[in-house]
């Protein structure tokens, strides 16, 4: 066994959660407490009216009425033209436009940039980001998040992962991580950084991560917000610093295969940003023929390892036999 | 004035300022599927929500309802109940969702919005700092729809151990109903059948069994209907065929009949069963009629204390009084000789379709109602 399988077989065991582990909020609660932590979410939003309004009553209704487990929700907005913000605001939600805040430092459109003024403008140790477009939303959502920061003080980022990969009858499905995450973020990482391909769903929008590590990292602003957080915090803290939480199911709208372009471009180009600023283009690492997926029984997790080796054949014209056979050529 | 009424817009405006935990179980008991028979996991929510909300005696009976007490200082009984059961099939997306004044999805107003008040009761209570000498019991039904028969709530009456004094039944919509009678109704259904296929003809018309099924509905049509006492017969649907070209061989029609005078259910009733078996005889064909549910009628009266006290209550917070019979959970509490009301919750549109909408502001007068008329039933068994 490789020593970045037995790394990453480690971390799955001791580092990957199910919802249902931190089902007491109650409990979640007093933790939080004790460890004297504050907790803000923030919810990116673009013309969400449909389902945010929902979000914000369940978050509002579980997690600060009932639970008292966030200090804050704050809705931030891009500049939505529908009624996303009045909806937002009316169930009690704060609300901002993303151009409001730190102004100085002019606007920018795209999610990344909400994630980013939101460490600025909110006042958490912990800030949990939360899509506006999820049309299931539960308070698991954010208690899953939150709760190994609140248990595991070594731990600094939680990403969510979703439709866990199951074996049925000895067949495995493979980890619905997501086309983009399958075709391209998963072979990137299997080449250039095995360790993280140990995270199931590395684009999930939903994470919680303490204010500590936020001020320390930079955020693109588009698509490649999430495949660049988790290079840049595996750099400085290593794959211990993250864990991964099993939400189960996450229902959002449908990407046409051309919207999956854009994004797939967009992650590119950050992934190849840092490999740039890492000095990985002139020193390329000795590039890896292991390809790592993900599957789940129960509640354990473990990694399909493949060979897969592209080998190569010469052009035929460099072949003896072949100019031999073919002279009059 | 009836004491408590005055406490009515009070009661109102602070639960405006503390919305988020009805609202929260609206949306939650709104996404779970529950039809007739499948309710399940909407008990398993209420269940859930009583043992947090620290209930005593909370319990899912052998007919599936969830039902739990909030203890008083009497050994008197209030029950406070709502019927789990929506129309919609489990394959139906029960999606919900929030504007700003209204939320909208199938089955939020029947029952999910009845279901969510029962599930924050014991919260609303707290934060208005209401206390009763009474017991409430909260019992959130099952099998209330459609066959269902109301076999929930008549399981719950035939064999709880403990007296029940007085009831209340919560249905979503609309803020303003009022209900202390229950009509005499009958649910049934006729179904005809074929012996063999018919096969289109070369000339005339090829009914198959639509041509049976037509001649009933023709004869329910021509039945003679009192208008007093209050008479109505109700063709539901009528199901046959699948196609353009092939007369069907079978077909159902769903019906009620719905009456102030059970005399005049069974007089109807019969009426409809000689038609039935006229109709098997004259048309060669394979008629049934069976019943699927059956309501007595029953009636507190209008000048019984409560149904005074909730009219007050209402003017008291400016709603209209929408005074109707029904034929839901009410009846079986009338049945047991339980006096009791039905009230309806808030205001609403579209209902029974999949874009069924209850006005948020709303709620909260009908919670108003609902507390001021509980404080009123709890002070009356008192007094009496």
């Amino acid at each position: 066994m490789s020593d970045t399988t037995k790394v990453i077989n480690q971390w799955l065991e001791n580092n990957t959660f199910h919802y249902g582990e931190f089902w007491k909020v109650k409990k979640l609660v007093e933790a939080k407490e004790k460890a004297g932590l504050t907790i803000s979410l923030c919810i990116p939003t673009l013309n969400e009216e449909e389902t945010i309004g929902k979000e914000i009553i369940i978050f509002i209704s579980e997690l600060m009425d009932r639970y008292p487990l966030i200090d804050e929700i704050a809705v931030i907005d891009s500049g939505s033209t529908d009624r996303t913000l009045e909806i937002a605001s009316s169930f009690g939600a704060d609300t901002y436009l993303s151009k409001d805040i730190l102004p100085g430092e002019g606007f920018k459109m795209g999610k990344g940039e909400n994630l980013w003024k939101a460490i600025y403008q909110l006042k958490g140790d912990i800030i949990c980001y939360v899509d506006g477009d999820i049309k299931n939303i539960h308070h698991r959502f954010v208690s899953g998040l939150v709760a190994p920061l609140i248990y595991r003080p070594e731990v600094k980022y939680v990403k969510a992962f979703y439709d866990r990969p199951l074996a049925y009858s000895g067949e495995t499905r493979p980890s619905g991580g997501g086309r983009v995450t399958e075709i391209l973020v998963r072979p990137l990482f299997s080449l250039f950084f095995p360790e993280l391909t140990a995270l199931v769903q590395p684009l999930s929008g939903e994470y919680a991560v303490r204010r500590e590590v936020l001020e320390q990292i930079p955020f693109p602003i588009g698509y490649g917000v999430e495949t660049s957080h988790l290079i840049d915090v595996y750099q400085k803290w290593g794959l211990g610093a993250f864990a991964q939480t099993d939400l189960e199911s996450r229902i959002h709208g449908h990407q046409s295969t051309a919207a999956l372009g854009k994004m797939s471009f967009g992650i590119l180009q950050s992934f190849l940003k840092r490999v740039h600023s890492l000095g990985m283009v002139d020193r390329l690492p000795e590039l890896n023929s292991v390809f790592r997926q993900f599957q789940a029984e129960g509640s354990r997790y473990e990694q399909i390892i493949m060979e897969i080796i592209e080998e190569e054949r010469p052009p035929m014209c460099t072949i003896p036999a072949y100019r031999e056979k073919h002279k009059q050529l | 004035m009836t004491p408590f009424i005055s406490n009515s817009p009070d009661h109102r405006d602070t639960m405006a300022r503390h919305r988020a935990t009805v609202l929260g179980n609206i949306v939650m008991a709104g996404e779970i599927p529950s039809p007739t028979g499948g309710e399940r996991k909407v008990v398993e929510f209420l269940y859930n929500r009583f043992i947090e909300a620290g209930l005593n005696h909370v319990t899912i009976d052998e007919a599936g309802n969830a039902g739990a007490v909030l203890p008083g200082n009497s050994d008197r009984n209030i029950l406070v109940a709502a019927h789990v059961d929506k129309i919609w099939s489990k394959t139906v997306e029960h999606r919900i969702t929030a504007l700003e004044n209204a939320i909208t999805g199938p089955g939020v107003a029947d029952n999910a919005l009845g279901v969510a008040i029962l599930a924050s009761l014991p919260r609303i209570l707290e934060i208005l700092d209401v206390t009763f000498d009474a017991n409430l019991i909260l019992v959130g039904t099952t099998g209330s729809l459609g066959p269902g028969n109301l076999g929930g709530m008549r399981f719950f009456l035939e064999n709880t151990r403990e007296p029940i004094h007085a009831g209340i039944c919560l249905e979503g919509m609309d803020l303003g109903r009022l209900s202390y009678s229950s009509l005499g109704m009958v649910r049934a259904e006729i179904t005809v059948k074929l012996d063999t296929e018919s096969d289109w003809p070369w000339h005339g018309v090829g009914t198959g069994a639509i041509g049976p099924l037509s001649k009933i509905v023709d004869c329910i049509l021509g039945i003679d209907r009192p208008e007093k006492p209050r008479t109505t017969i109700l063709l539901g649907s009528i199901q046959s065929g699948s196609g353009y070209n092939f007369p069907p061989s079978s077909g159902v029609l769903k019906f009620e009949i719905r009456s102030e005078s059970e005399d005049v259910v069974d007089r109807i009733y019969h009426q409809i069963e000689e038609i039935v078996e006229e109709t098997s005889v004259r048309d060669d064909c394979e008629t049934s009629l069976s019943v699927l549910a059956r309501r007595k009628s029953g009636d507190i009266g209008f000048r019984h204390p409560f149904v005074r006290a909730i009219r007050e209550i209402m003017e008291s917070l400016e709603i209209k009084p929408r005074i109707a019979p029904s034929i839901s959970e009410l009846s079986a509490l009338l049945d047991h000789g339980i006096p009791g009301l039905t009230l309806g919750i808030t205001k609403g549109d579209h209902r029974s379709t999949r874009e069924e909408s209850i006005v948020i502001e709303d709620i909260f007068t009908g919670i108003a109602q609902i507390v001021s008329t509980l404080e009123f039933i709890d002070h009356y068994l008192k007094e009496s």
